[in-house]
């Protein structure tokens, strides 16, 4: 079945890519560029010159690190859609799917590296300095091993030989078990911080799972859209109606996660030092209700439920938008609200000290931060633009 | 009379011999426990592990020349560019005040040298490591600046390189971009001699070895109730304390 629909599919590279295309090839391009200056800044002073410091030691880089790694995971499943669940709509577009993913990865990937203190003592891990009992260590060879296998579930999408054919099925498959690893993975760099008190594995993981596929779809249907403008291709009501659909569902599903994750650390881990999620409290509240349930959650939901737009379009694109503003804000409160709770050392007692024991802690990103994660986000979309240009990557048309 | 003379004298060579055995086997025993000096060319054993246990009724000032001691010993603190939140403290005074009681107390706080130490657990590259005597310690050769170590950490004990550093104690060789914590001293403790905090307030704190059940420090851990901060999460911290 998928065979014959690739098959039946025209895909053509982007030809006559016209100023537009380039245009914004070049917007990505200098944010790439940019994102490389603002790490040769931090690597040249210091992380002094980051709002990072001993309290918050994971920031802005790191809520764009793993937007984009979650968003990676997520962006695959349309190709796992179209081969494992054998959706014919979403068949054609398993190459972009596939080759979003890998783009969105990479940017992510380059992004925390560029965030690491020592980025030449990376080199020491590829001589064999890798500590298995480490969750990142394992997340290292994750986010690669993902990599690898799209490059080879790519090859049975769109080489026509036999032998690359009779992979297809099965290579869908692993990459679906691969990511569902990969987002627990990810989910478990924070879950297993036992002395974080607003992260606990039994909630992290299923709702990274989560937030994996609505930050996908969501990272997808606005790049489907844009890239179809752009080369002046048609996408059908019918793929708009059914992504609409499944950002509905996914917002229902994080919401249902973050409810319990709240439930989860108020009612069933028994904290020591009682009060635990620093977004319902201590200066996260307007971001947590504003930006990640109103902006990236209702009103999406509300522009996709309601009767009152009717160009699917424009909906689709302003929703996606807004869930991407809300996944961001989402992660930022995650990573930085999490660190901002003080650690709890004495159980029932108040702390102070120079070290900012016992407060709330402070964080401010500064430019080079945001610069350095955009860069991130310019790097994916050059990777992708190139590769559309090059290889038979987008259908000719998704008309209905 | 000749033969007598002669068995008394054999009689005290014996003796000597076996009394100058005896010295030989028990003194150096005595001697070495006493100063706990090793040769450079000595690997460190797994028999010992290194702790300490810190009063803290006795302390100086709550801790303050235990802060003061390691700062001077290992240079942290003085990084010209980060703010105080960037700023390294290896050690730091923590006041604690009981909510039920309103009982206050001040306490050194640095790293516990856990057992099952979390940061050791999520380092990716290995880079933060336990040697086999307990000490709990960052190889700064491959640490990557990752800093997950300071996420996993319980007791927030370590600190990050924000800046370039110049004019570094020799014993303590730090840099840019790497994380680092209170080693216990550990260029001390291979020469023989205690961290610089413990003498800096030797009424308050104890060094020494916790797998010997002689050691002060053991017996000290025996006679007194003491506790280890956050003794829930299981992690069997080296550091201990006393009068909390």
């Amino acid at each position: 079945m998928s065979d014959s629909a690739s098959i039946k599919t025209n895909y053509a590279e982007v030809e006559n890519a016209g100023l537009g295309f380039w245009a914004v090839f070049s917007v990505f391009a200098l944010l790439f560029l940019v994102g490389l200056g603002a790490f040769n800044y931090m690597h040249h002073h210091g992380h002094y010159v980051t709002g990072m410091n001993n309290q918050i030691v994971w920031g802005m880089p790191h809520v764009f690190a793993i937007f984009l790694i979650l968003a990676a995971s997520g962006a695959a499943n349309i190709a796992t859609l179209g081969t494992v669940f054998k959706k014919q709509i979403y068949q054609p577009q398993g190459r972009l799917s596939l080759l979003l993913a890998a783009s969105l990865l990479i940017g992510g990937l380059v992004v925390i590296l560029l965030d690491l203190g020592r980025i030449d003592h990376v080199i020491e891990m590829a001589t064999g300095a890798l500590n298995f009992s480490s969750v990142f260590a394992w997340n290292v060879i994750l986010y690669s091993g993902f990599i690898a296998i799209i490059a080879v579930y790519l090859w049975t999408m769109v080489d026509r030989n036999k032998v690359a054919k009779a992979q297809y099925k099965s290579m869908g498959i692993i990459n679906f078990i691969w990511r569902v690893i990969l987002t627990t993975g990810t989910g478990s760099i924070f879950g297993v911080l036992l002395a974080r008190q607003s992260y606990e594995v039994i909630a992290m993981v299923p709702l990274f799972l989560a937030v994996s596929y609505l930050l996908g779809t969501a990272v997808y249907s606005l790049t489907l859209i844009l890239i179809f403008k752009l080369t002046q291709r048609e996408i059908g009501n019918d793929l708009l109606i059914r992504l609409s659909n499944s950002l509905s569902i996914f917002i229902i599903a994080v919401l249902v996660f973050e409810c319990l994750r709240y439930i989860i650390n108020t009612f069933v881990i028994n904290h020591p030092g009682g009060e635990v999620l620093p977004l319902l409290s201590q200066g996260f509240t307007s971001l947590f209700w504003l930006g990640q349930i109103v902006i990236g959650c209702l009103i999406p939901l509300a522009l996709l439920f309601g009767p009152w737009f009717k160009n699917h379009t424009s909906t689709l694109l302003i929703s996606s938008f807004l869930i991407v503003i809300g996944g961001l804000v989402q992660l930022y409160v995650i990573i930085v609200g999490g660190q901002s709770h003080p650690l709890v050392l004495f159980p029932g007692a108040e702390t102070s000290s120079t070290f900012a024991d016992g407060i709330v802690n402070q964080y401010s990103a500064t430019w080079s931060e945001y610069l350095l994660g955009f860069g991130g986000i310019g790097l994916a979309f050059c990777l992708l633009l190139i590769g559309l240009r090059v290889l038979r990557i987008l259908p000719t048309t998704l008309s209905d | 009379m000749k033969k007598n003379n002669f068995d008394t004298y054999r009689r005290n060579f014996l003796s000597l011999v076996g009394l100058t055995a005896a010295t030989a086997t028990i003194a150096p025993n005595l001697i070495l426990r006493q100063a706990k000096a090793k040769p450079d060319d000595e690997a460190i054993t797994d028999k010992v592990r290194w702790g300490l246990l810190i009063d803290v009724n006795k302390l100086t000032n709550g801790g303050d020349a235990c802060v003061a001691a390691c700062k001077k010993e290992h240079g942290w603190g003085e990084e010209p560019h980060s703010n105080e939140a960037q700023k390294a403290q290896w050690v730091r005074k923590v006041t604690v005040t009981k909510k039920e009681s309103g009982d206050t107390f001040s306490l050194p706080i640095m790293c516990q040298h856990c057992e099952t130490a979390p940061c050791v657990d999520v380092c990716p590259t290995g880079a933060s490591m336990k040697r086999i005597d307990g000490i709990v310690q960052v190889d700064k050769h491959i640490c990557i600046g990752c800093r997950y170590c300071m996420m996993a950490c319980p007791y927030k004990a370590r600190s990050f390189v924000h800046e370039n550093l110049f004019d570094q104690r020799p014993d303590t060789p730090r840099g840019k971009g790497t994380v680092e914590s209170c080693n216990l001293c550990v260029h001390r403790i291979d020469k023989g001699k205690n961290p610089a905090c413990v003498d800096a307030d030797p009424e308050a704190i104890i060094f020494g070895d916790l797998n010997d059940p002689v050691s002060k420090i053991s017996i000290a851990l025996k006679e007194n109730d003491t506790t280890q901060i956050r003794a829930d999460l299981g992690l069997n911290t080296g550091v201990r304390y006393q009068g909390l």
